[in-house]
């Protein structure tokens, strides 16, 4: 099963599903819709058989493939996984059906074509996996690229009020700072010794200062896309007027580019640089952190407010890349799992609210809980999850993050604990304005509140439920896979986890 | 800052070691899983379990209080009473090593009986009292997680299994003061709660952290083994962060705010978890850290400071408020800071203190109880100036509560006298100045204990009826609600002779708990600090007693500087919203606004003049297509060009 090219196919195979889809007659929406919601199960099925067929004590790399693409400037269709893409594709594997079962009728209040719209989700899918299955530098550019295209279309023709700002707004951003890379990608060919090959590339002697440029252009790239601050004023826009299940997976994976752009280009091809910038990097980070968390507290739209929550995760996920130890980066690269998780479900909830209620706005809620108590009692659940509750995943990768964080730099990880405050403080508050307190009575003359969760919607949220609670209590299967991973990054960067202050335990038990 | 630590030479403490789990107590696991399960199944079967769902919260909890007597029994029997056992690998990341662990031991074992017993009671109680409420499944699939929660707190062998129980009992304890969620003031007494709690667990987070930046574990056995090695420094600051903790939990000063506004929940609430359990985690964590704290001798007098402040504090705010169940609260806050002043003293008077949670865990939770008792006979009314003359018609309700108000106040020979007397005793025994300080507030404390818990006693059940008009004839409660009263009164009067004698036996077989303790001198001669405390308690009761025995007004009555103050809780509330609230707030908008003008104009202009011209992100109905058209142009050009240029060997 090894030698089964898992990467190329994955990520060819929801293109060919969108050009199916697309291609079916407009007037039979349903059928699209099933037939993509069949097709992204395909690719979770493969997903899990990659997951399987990867060897945690293996190489770094696994499923390589490389077939030529422009040979004159050593350009390759190279795919390759280690434990930090791999978990990331399971993520795309496993939100893309469930944003398509939870867009089943988004697309219908639209004048666009249905399976156009789920055509396009696919093709997300596609880019999705390519760029974080890429081991070639030029095609991973290619890939960061592209993805814009169909979520643009999604954010820009399928999304709510002030939809078209946004996604402009979204698309000008990413590609200011995909040009920022762009530059970075090409002197780094030429430093590199003409080769765009990740592992070519890892070994190369670049001089310092050129190294420190290049890594500026790779990393301001990523930090629009993450975003982190101050380059992240575009995610409440393109959040807050994107689709639900478009948002979910804007900010539960294409955000996570950046930062798994930052773990695999810039720490290990540019070590000296990364240490060079890491204070900065700490800084951006632990601002994020409480920036992002204080405007969360003061937002009243619904998307907005998840947006910003998720601003102030990515925060806590720079800091966790940057503080370079084991804790804090697999804590960085589960965080980046257990948001996509919590922070999908979060999105999907409040979609789901949204949708009922016909508008994003905090204040048109009020009491929601008692019409509709399963509704209410998931978006808690999210909500609990987004706090990082202990026994919610997420706890697990904050947990590790600050931990890490502290050895390596206690005022930065200490700032950055005083967060969960704040977390508790924007979801209690969002819950209580919604859910809470005395019922508005403009909900109850809206038809859609008096219908709780559909099967459907509970098929949609009960996996993710599922697997937050799992992972939350017994993480260990996903962070053996993502712990070696994280260690070679380290030692890429060539830092080693502190030995503890007063020497180990064990020695002064004796 | 680790550079100017010095590292003290102190004398490495004993090797501490936990015994593996075998047998019986190998399953010790259940005493959480069992609640855990039932509290999953009556909140995720939905109304399909509304017909039986509170007796499987009942019979739960009385199979983990069964499980937990059978543990106890086997623990005496053994040689190392402290067993460990490893569930399953948590966290490992590098040299962090966190298993699920669990740790069965003495203090472990009290809180276990504790928690179950009382829990059993109390749940068998709520049964009644929620009867007529549509919440009533729910309610119990919430109390039974908070059980599990608190179990999984006590039950840790690290402190990283700690914070997990911690975090789970403050929602439980959100979810269940919230549990009216239709209400405004509930949500928000909610929030409040939680929201302070995550302030006192920020700083056992960060706790955590420093053992592990230190000492590389978070497993109680090897923190405590390795305690001896840290400098004076990090004892002081690692302690001050596990006290943020336990005063979040505890409603200690200066995070006490929350637990009066938690009776907004219904009162079994108050009685299990704002009374009996999970507000003495604090102590328990103390306790449980005591070769920490016994290692810094300022840490120790922040602790002992911070009871001292509380338990005053408490009782002068619990004499000024007229609702019954605020009344007790304050009680509440002022008994606990009896217990942090004890596990402040350290040595001895630890196991003193866990002497006093047990006996408060009783008589306050019987008083709480009482409360609903009597609060269901009277339309809900919980003005104490609307009660008066109850005892003749709630005989059970007064009689068991009058059991609990002598124990309360130290009459002997009720378990109040047994629990707190030699607390005040070891107060006086600080060996310095100090005995005087806080020996003088424990005795002040004891006098207005007296005091206050005369005056709710005298309103609620004698003197003249105040009642409001709708009452005609208030009745006693169920059985169902009385045979918990009666249980739990018998044990606030007998098991304070009981518990004073052989609890700190027992509890010497914990880490760090046995072994000799220095004692200094006491000031003044023990038996003369016995009367002392009699003279307060009988001196503040009379007073009480006759002030109230003839009622009181019913109105609110113009008071004088100390009495408004206290009315006003003292202005902690008023300082909390002029120092946190209303600029946290300003700050918030602030924010919101410079966000979408500065940050984002800023950065928008840039972005734009780069993207093609500003102009085209005003007149986007217009420009969109064009704009990025020309976006997929620059950026192809973009790519040609520079591969041109290194064609051409411009760049190389």
């Amino acid at each position: 099963m090894s030698n089964f090219p898992f990467l190329s196919v994955l990520t060819v195979a929801p293109l060919v599903g969108a050009l199916v889809v697309a291609l079916l007659p407009r007037r039979s929406p349903d059928l699209a819709k099933l037939v993509a919601f069949a097709w992204s199960l395909l690719v979770l099925v493969l997903s899990v058989a990659m997951w399987i067929a990867f060897q945690v004590d293996g190489d770094r790399f696994q499923f390589r493939e490389s077939y030529a693409w422009i040979p004159n400037w050593g350009v390759n269709f190279t795919f390759a996984a280690d434990g930090i893409a791999l978990v990331m594709l399971m993520l795309i594997a496993i939100l893309v059906p469930l944003v398509i079962l939870a867009s089943w009728h988004d697309a219908e209040s639209s004048k666009r074509s249905v399976p156009v719209y789920f055509a396009l989700l696919l093709v997300l899918e596609c880019t999705m996996i390519g760029v974080f299955a890429a081991a070639d530098v030029f095609l991973f550019y290619v890939f960061f690229e592209v993805m814009l295209v169909p979520m643009y279309f999604l954010i820009g023709s399928y999304g709510g009020h002030q939809r078209q700002y946004a996604a402009v707004k979204f698309f000008l951003y990413s590609l200011v700072g995909g040009l920022f890379m762009l530059a970075a990608v090409i002197g780094l060919w030429v430093v590199g010794g003409k080769t765009f090959d990740w592992q070519a590339l890892s070994q190369a002697e670049i001089p310092t200062d050129t190294a420190r440029w290049l890594f500026l252009g790779f990393f301001l790239a990523f930090a629009i896309k993450a975003p982190f601050f101050p380059f992240h004023t575009w995610l409440p826009d393109a959040g807050g007027a994107a689709p639900a299940g478009a948002a979910a997976l804007l900010v539960g994976v294409l955000d996570k580019v950046g930062t798994f752009g930052i773990l695999r280009y810039c720490l290990p091809l540019f070590p000296e640089a990364s240490k060079w910038f890491a204070p900065w990097a700490l800084a951006l980070g632990v601002i994020g952190i409480i920036y992002a968390a204080l405007l969360a507290v003061g937002q009243n739209d619904l998307k907005r407010l998840v947006s910003y929550t998720s601003i102030a995760h990515f925060g806590f996920i720079g800091v966790g890349i940057f503080a370079f130890t084991t804790q804090a980066g697999t804590g960085a690269v589960l965080y980046m799992l257990n948001h996509g998780l919590a922070t999908g479900l979060l999105f999907l909830v409040v979609g789901m609210l949204i949708a009922r209620r016909g508008s994003a706005l905090i204040s048109d809620f009020g009491g929601a809980g008692k019409l509709v108590p399963v509704l209410a009692g998931v978006l808690f659940f999210a909500g609990l999850a987004s706090l990082a509750l202990p026994g919610t995943a997420p706890f697990i990768s904050e947990f590790l993050v600050l931990i890490g964080t502290f050895t390596t730099n206690k005022p930065v990880a200490v700032i950055a604990t005083l967060g969960i405050i704040l977390a508790a403080a924007y979801v209690l508050w969002m819950v209580q304005r919604t859910t809470q307190g005395t019922l508005n009575p403009a909900l109850t003359e809206v038809d859609g509140m008096r219908r709780d969760l559909s099967l459907r919607e509970k098929v949609v949220v009960a996996p993710l439920i599922a697997l937050i609670v799992l992972l939350g209590f017994y993480p260990k299967p996903v962070t053996d896979v993502i712990n070696p991973a994280v260690k070679a990054t380290m030692q890429d960067v060539g830092r080693t986890d502190p030995a503890p202050e007063v020497g180990s335990v064990q020695e002064a038990a004796k | 800052m680790d550079e100017i630590l010095t590292y003290a030479a102190a004398e490495p403490t004993g090797a501490v070691t936990f015994a593996p789990a075998s047998g019986l107590l190998g399953s010790v696991w259940l005493l959480v899983a069992i609640p855990l399960v039932s509290a999953a199944i009556l909140l995720l079967l939905g109304r399909r379990a509304d017909r039986w769902g509170h007796w499987l919260g009942v019979g739960a909890i009385g199979a983990a209080f069964v499980l937990g007597l059978t543990y106890f029994l086997q623990l005496r029997g053994l040689e190392n009473k402290q067993v460990q056992l490893s569930l399953w690998q948590f966290i490992t990341v590098g040299d962090l090593k966190v298993d699920f662990g669990l740790l069965f031991d003495p203090l472990a074992a009290v809180f276990v009986l504790l928690i179950t017993g009382v829990g059993f009671l109390i749940h068998l109680y709520a049964v009644e009292y929620m009867a007529h409420d549509e919440g009533r499944r729910r309610f119990f699939g919430y109390f039974n997680l908070f059980v599990a929660a608190m179990l999984l707190l006590v039950l840790g062998n690290n402190y990283v299994m700690l914070y997990f129980g911690w975090e789970g009992v403050g929602l439980a304890s959100y979810l269940l003061i919230s549990f009216w969620y239709g209400r405004p003031s509930a949500a928000t007494a909610g929030k409040k709660a939680f929201l302070m709690n995550r302030v006192g667990d920020a700083g056992l987070a960060i706790g955590i952290f420093v053992l592990f930046a230190q000492l590389g574990t978070t497993q109680y056995d090897e923190v405590f083994s390795g305690v001896g090695a840290l400098s004076q420094t990090t004892v002081l600051v690692l302690g001050l962060l596990l006290l943020l903790g336990a005063t979040g939990k505890s409603g200690q000063f200066p995070l006490q705010a929350w637990l009066p506004d938690a009776m907004e929940g219904p009162t079994p609430v108050s009685a299990l978890i704002h009374a009996a359990t999970m507000v003495t985690a604090g102590v328990y964590l103390i306790a449980r850290s005591n070769p920490i704290f016994s290692a810094n001798a300022t840490l120790q007098l922040v602790v002992v400071s911070v009871g001292a402040v509380t338990l005053l504090m408490g009782c002068l705010i619990g004499a000024a408020k007229d609702d019954i169940k605020r009344v007790l609260a304050w009680s509440t806050v002022s008994q606990i800071g009896y217990m942090f002043l004890g596990v402040g003293l350290g040595g001895g008077a630890y196991a003193l203190a866990i002497v006093h949670l047990l006996a408060h865990g009783f008589f306050k939770a019987n008083m709480f109880l009482g409360a609903g008792s009597v609060m269901h006979g009277m339309n809900d009314q919980v003005d104490i100036r609307r009660f008066g003359n109850l005892a003749k018609y709630m005989k059970v309700t007064w009689l068991t509560f009058m059991m609990c108000w002598l124990a309360i106040i130290g009459i002997p020979p009720l378990s109040g006298y047994f629990s707190k007397e030699p607390i005040i005793a070891t107060a006086f025994e600080r060996g310095d100045w100090t005995s005087w300080l806080f020996g003088g507030a424990a005795l002040l404390g004891a006098g207005l204990t007296a005091f206050y818990m005369t005056r709710l006693f005298v309103l609620t059940f004698h003197g003249p009826a105040r009642w409001t008009e709708d009452i005609e004839h208030p009745h006693e409660s169920p059985k169902l609600m009385t045979i918990p009263l009666i249980l739990l009164a018998i044990g606030s009067v007998g098991a304070g002779f009981l518990l004073s004698t052989s609890v700190p036996d027992w509890l010497t077989a914990t880490a760090g708990l046995g072994g000799e303790h220095p004692e200094h001198e006491p000031v003044l001669a023990h038996w003369l600090i016995t009367a002392l405390s009699l003279l307060v308690t009988v001196l503040g009761a009379g007073l009480a007693w006759m002030l109230f025995r003839n009622g009181t007004a019913t109105e609110p009555q113009p008071a004088g500087v100390l009495v408004t103050a206290a009315r006003r809780n003292l202005y902690t509330d008023a300082f909390n919203e002029a120092v946190f609230e209303k600029p946290g707030i300003f700050l918030t908008r602030a924010l919101v606004f410079l966000d979408n003008r500065g940050v984002d104009g800023l950065v928008n202009g840039l972005a734009a003049a780069v993207g093609g011209g500003s102009g085209r992100l005003r007149r986007l109905q217009t420009g969109f297509v064009r704009s990025y058209a020309t976006s997929i142009l620059t950026g192809a050009l973009l790519v040609v060009a520079a591969f041109l240029a290194v064609q051409a060997g411009w760049l190389a």
